[in-house]
């Protein structure tokens, strides 16, 4: 006699630690083998899109911190540079110099915090304590730049706010001095550890073609061994003036999407050295006064800055009717601005496009005959931030 | 490596009665099409070996409520092998139901049920169209023009009926919309005259 077996359903999230965030996973298991995974997602869901409907281009800017909150100056980055295709303004090449120093940070920011967490979720404590100890050092860097840690609201179309303070430049290249350190002591711990490798080897393999059917960009996609890096292929800003490797995967596993990320931060490190090496002093935004807000000092001498001032924080400034896409390679992928702008100073619509979005769509399909204990190890080397899911 | 000026040739000529309109912007070809056609030039674009656009890489719409064909639906598509990105769009009415592109790019899946989600837009052959963003039982399309920033319902804990429950959304001050618009065009005769003098120079 054969007996019918009741497949068991188990909810994963939306508070277990190892969720990341908020996800509602619903997994249907047959025994201790996952069949089929679920992602309920939305409970992070802040309307961003529909805020940034009702918000002149520069009170936007904000809104975009908000959605990879990990790295939160990428994701200004590629508002910024849609505005500026529209409205067809260059950008300073000290700007351009701190926007991508800052991106690159945020970069290490995302990577740090992915890494270590990941090595939480298989069982090793440490990483992530030594690991936060630098986040930290180089969110005093955000706060020094923009005056706050997380959500800096520092770039604008046209170049960042302000100039950097006296004396960051040589703490952040102090820091590019002792970081490699870190990222030795990382992997001394991880990668050739027996339990880390037993966790990520062969789990959550993503072939060549399925990479591209569902969407991979970033670490995902070049884990699978397909050499795409926005920074590279389609270059924006002056990334093409900066020399730097893309390291790609092998297996497609989730240890090969950790030595990418490995990888990376220490190509960062040597971007960020190259932008303090080629920086020069100079102006930080553009001069069009219909665009950039004039110095505070101005305003009390000059009739013209105090209007502008005026205008650009009530009106703010207009962008003619258009229809863009730009992408920026943030540390999880290609995030994406389709921007629909309609001759007013708000925006008519803000499609974001967020890499995390596509790559939990693929949960299904990556963890499908996994074990349970893999899911955990599958979503952390997803990279999976809520902010941006959920929008 | 294929030019723009190449592919947009080749799509209109591959193509010819599917295209409305071609044209290139921002280093980016934006092509509209009719809504029938979708499913034929998207397996086109994805298969002949002159496009290659391999990732889909997000699909969007855009809500013209004066209109009378008032979405407009956007794919993106990006080609790896000839580093191009393809903007593809259509108008649909309100009531009109568009063909899903689940069978040709597996991630479609999620971006049509945001759109569903988001704007209302029914899909046929999807393999599950559920709300996807909004809290479950959501009512109404958040991202129609016509839907107020505020929203219509909010949550909070009843004490006395010790659940979560909705209600109808209850505002100290209402959402103000200032108008800061300036109905002067103040900026062009200054531009004029600049590129004049740059002219002169």
């Amino acid at each position: 006699m054969t007996k019918k077996i009741k497949k068991l359903n188990l909810n994963f999230g939306p508070q277990h630690p190892a969720a990341h965030g908020v996800l509602r996973l619903i997994l249907e298991l047959d025994g201790e083998v996952v069949e089929k995974a679920d992602p309920h997602i939305g409970l992070l869901h802040r309307g961003t899109e529909k805020l940034i409907e009702n918000k002149t281009y520069m009170q936007a800017v904000p809104y975009f911190d908000r959605l990879d909150y990990v790295a939160p100056m990428n994701q200004e980055h590629a508002f910024a540079l849609a505005i500026e295709k529209i409205l067809k303004i260059d950008v300073p090449i000290r700007a351009q110099y701190i926007r991508v120093m800052f991106c690159e940070i945020g970069r290490i920011l995302s990577h740090i915090l992915n890494i270590t967490t990941q090595a939480l979720d298989v069982g090793a404590l440490t990483p992530s304590l030594w690991g936060f100890e630098e986040r930290e050092t180089l969110m005093t860097f955000y706060e020094r730049a923009s005056g706050s840690r997380l959500h800096a609201n520092y770039f604008r179309a046209g170049g960042v706010h302000q100039d950097l303070p006296v004396g960051l430049e040589n703490d952040i290249a102090k820091f590019c001095e002792s970081f490699p350190k870190i990222i030795n002591d990382l992997e001394n711990l991880l990668t050739d550890n027996r339990i880390f490798k037993q966790r990520n080897v062969d789990i959550g393999i993503v072939t060549k073609d399925d990479a591209l059917d569902y969407s991979f960009t970033g670490v995902m996609i070049r884990g699978s061994g397909i050499p795409w890096d926005l920074r590279k292929s389609q270059p924006y800003e002056c990334y093409e003036q900066l020399e730097f490797k893309v390291p790609v995967g092998k297996n497609g596993d989730c240890y090969d999407r950790y030595l990418c990320r490995i990888e990376e931060m220490k190509e960062s490190v040597s971007i960020i050295k190259q932008c303090l090496a080629k920086m020069e002093k100079g102006p930080i935004k553009s001069f069009d006064g219909k665009i950039t807000p004039p110095p505070k000092n101005e305003i009390k001498q000059s009739m013209e800055a105090l209007i502008h001032h005026f205008k650009l924080f009530t009106e703010g400034y207009r962008v003619p009717k258009d229809e863009i896409y730009t992408a920026v390679e943030a540390p999880k992928g290609e995030f994406g601005v389709y921007l629909i702008s309609d001759g007013s100073s708000k925006p008519y619509k803000c499609k974001i496009r967020a890499p995390g979005f596509s790559h939990l769509q693929a949960m299904d399909y990556l963890i499908k005959g996994h074990m349970l204990a893999d899911v955990p190890a599958v979503l952390g080397s997803l990279d999976i931030v809520f902010g941006e899911v959920d929008r | 490596m294929i030019s723009l000026i190449d592919l947009e040739k080749k799509i209109n000529s591959e193509l010819t009665t599917k295209i409305n309109k071609t044209e290139i912007k921002h280093n980016q070809i934006y092509v509209e099409i009719n809504k029938d056609d979708l499913i034929d030039v998207s397996l086109f674009i994805k298969t002949n070996k002159d496009t290659k656009f391999r990732q889909l890489i997000d699909i969007t719409v855009t809500d013209y409520p004066e209109q009378q064909q008032r979405f407009k639906v956007i794919y993106l598509f990006l080609s790896h092998e000839f580093n191009q990105r393809m903007i593809l769009s259509y108008f649909i009415n309100e009531k009109e139901v568009i063909s899903s592109l689940t069978s040709i790019f597996p991630s479609a899946n999620w971006m049509e049920r945001e759109i569903f989600d988001m704007y209302g837009v029914n899909f046929k052959d999807h393999p599950d169209l559920r709300r996807i963003l909004t809290d479950y039982g959501f009512e109404g399309h958040p991202l129609r023009k016509d839907f107020p920033l505020t929203g219509h319902t909010e949550v909070r804990y009843s004490e006395e009926q010790k659940k979560v429950i909705n209600e109808s959304v209850k505002l100290e001050q209402n959402y103000r919309n200032f108008d800061y618009e300036s109905p002067w065009e103040g900026t062009k005769y200054i531009k004029q005259q600049t590129d004049s003098n740059d002219k002169k120079n």
